[in-house]
């Protein structure tokens, strides 16, 4: 009886030392392949650093599901926003001429983009879902210019980790690490099916990333910023979303 | 084997217990994580309590049928506001680390199941149960409202080892493909997974659909958990001992005595 207990105690010792420390080593390798999300502090933080891990390893290159155009939604839904503000309506009323995106941080040349500048650019265009977090959803055509490529032609630094990008609305900003950044499908887009991205959309300028859900297509693109941390920006938890209680990484 | 048990209402306490330990844990946890998932699932829903057929559908488009729930927005359906707060981030925040933790507990549980025999042992029915009148046999004590014989409080019958298994092998992975269907970023590297379902909005309501045949089972569960007695169930699924009228667990039982 007692050998037998012994020999338990002893195997359940060196099972929970081998699963101890294989935690720390899976948590130390996580660190350094960037598999912790900005947000994995708190009570939720495990499941989401699962989810974040997992999707990158097995998802870095991996394609949106793209459609068919037959398959382009009849009825695709501008989702509510709120009224837009002045600096918006200023441009607006000009057929947004004076629209700028500008581009900082650990880049070589720090750039601003005009829309026609932006046209300049190759110009990929991708029949991808909009997968809102409520479970609604809709296919459209997006066009515009390639995330990476503005990104190349300003020389991002080696360090950089991270692309911030902010809406001209206040508060309202996102950010995705470099698998997302230089992903072929992640897109500045300024056009939408058959004319011009429609405001309720996101015009003039919206940054779809059809890999995660549409709360990361964040509307009027006004800025970008890479980086190699998030912890300056705002409360440090990556974006605007997990501020307000939502997932940083909305790949699912 | 009965006779040196004194006393009827206290097994000793070598005998093998009604629930293995592995068994008990991984119950439990699967347990605590059905409902966290069943709550902010109920959560999820209530933000768009709209269900469509294929890949796409939004509020532009016909459901195929949708909860009467009162709505709080005005484009959006939901029952926010009258329901629960205007904010889901908690729930999905939930039902996501509930899911990573049960789908952990689970696949060790298969493993387990399947490395000592459990699964052969104690689920799938006995060589003499295996037939139609054996089958029918239960359904009909059940229809009759009978209660149990005592000597099931050791073993499960051919009705409950059939819904045991139907929930581990068939709801549970269907519950968990439909579920990874509705991930973006999973169908860019897997996409016949949402693909095969006939497309996004088509998963999410066999999800839904899934999710109520789980929660029919728990609800099915708890009642015959009642009737049979709770006390003693409970106190075999968290400690092991099976308390009953009869001493212990008859060790040889045959199919015959069981129809």
């Amino acid at each position: 009886m007692s050998t037998i207990s012994r020999r338990k105690f002893v195997t359940a010792g060196l099972a929970a030392t081998a699963g101890v420390s294989s935690l720390a080593a899976a948590a130390s390798l996580a660190k350094r392949y960037g598999l912790i999300p900005p947000d994995s502090g708190g009570i939720y933080g495990p499941g989401e650093t699962l989810t974040y891990a997992a999707q990158r390893l097995l998802t870095r290159h991996s394609l949106a599901r793209e459609f068919p155009r037959r398959m382009i939604s009849k009825s695709p839904f501008a989702n509510e926003i709120a009224p837009p503000n002045d600096a918006f309506k200023s441009l607006q009323a000009v057929g947004f001429r004076d629209w700028r995106l500008s581009l900082d941080g650990m880049v070589a040349r720090p750039a601003s983009f005009s829309l026609s500048d932006l046209r300049s650019f190759p110009v990929r265009s991708q029949i991808t879902e909009v997968v809102c977090e409520e479970g609604w959803s809709y296919v459209a055509e997006w066009i515009g210019t390639p995330l990476h490529e503005i990104l190349s032609a300003s020389g991002i630094l080696p360090q950089a980790r991270y692309v911030v990008y902010f809406s001209i609305e206040p508060d309202w900003w996102e950010s995705i690490d470099m698998a997302d950044a230089l992903h072929p499908q992640t897109l500045l887009t300024y056009a939408m099916n058959d004319g011009d991205l429609p405001v309720g959309f996101g015009g003039p300028l919206r940054l779809r990333v059809p890999r995660q859900l549409g709360y990361k297509s964040v509307k009027f693109i006004t800025r970008l910023t890479v980086t190699d941390s998030l912890k300056g920006f705002g409360k440090g938890l990556g974006s605007a979303s997990p501020e307000g209680g939502y997932a940083w990484y909305a790949g699912i | 084997m009965l006779s040196d048990v004194s006393d009827g209402a206290s097994p000793r306490k070598s005998d093998p217990p009604r629930h293995a330990a592995f068994v008990r844990v991984t119950h439990w946890i699967t347990t605590i994580c059905f409902c966290a998932l069943l709550v902010s699932g109920v959560e999820i829903v209530i933000s768009h309590p709209r269900f469509y057929w294929g890949e796409t559908g939004n509020v532009l488009t016909r459901p195929l049928f949708q909860i009467p729930i009162p709505s709080s927005r005005k484009m959006v359906p939901t029952g926010y506001g009258y329901v629960l707060p205007d904010q889901n981030g908690w729930s999905r925040y939930l039902h996501f680390q509930a899911a990573w933790a049960v789908v952990l507990t689970g696949l060790i549980y298969a493993v387990w199941g399947m490395w000592t025999g459990h699964f052969r042992s104690n689920l799938f029915p006995a060589p003499s149960d295996r037939t139609w009148r054996a089958f029918g046999a239960v359904i009909a004590r059940h229809l009759r409202l009978r209660r149990a014989d005592e000597t099931e409080a050791f073993s499960y019958n051919a009705l409950q080892r059939a819904s045991y298994l139907v929930v581990i092998f068939v709801l549970f992975p269907l519950v968990i493909w439909t579920g990874l269907a509705l991930s973006p970023g999973f169908n860019s590297a897997v996409p016949a997974a949402v693909n095969a379902l006939g497309g996004r909005q088509s998963a999410r309501t066999l999800h839904f659909f899934v999710s109520a045949f789980l929660l029919l089972f728990l609800i099915v569960h708890v009642a015959m958990i009642f009737l049979a007695g709770f006390t003693s169930r409970m106190r075999a699924m968290i400690t092991g001992t099976m308390i009953t009228g009869i001493a212990t667990a008859p060790q040889q039982r045959t199919g015959e005595e069981r129809a």
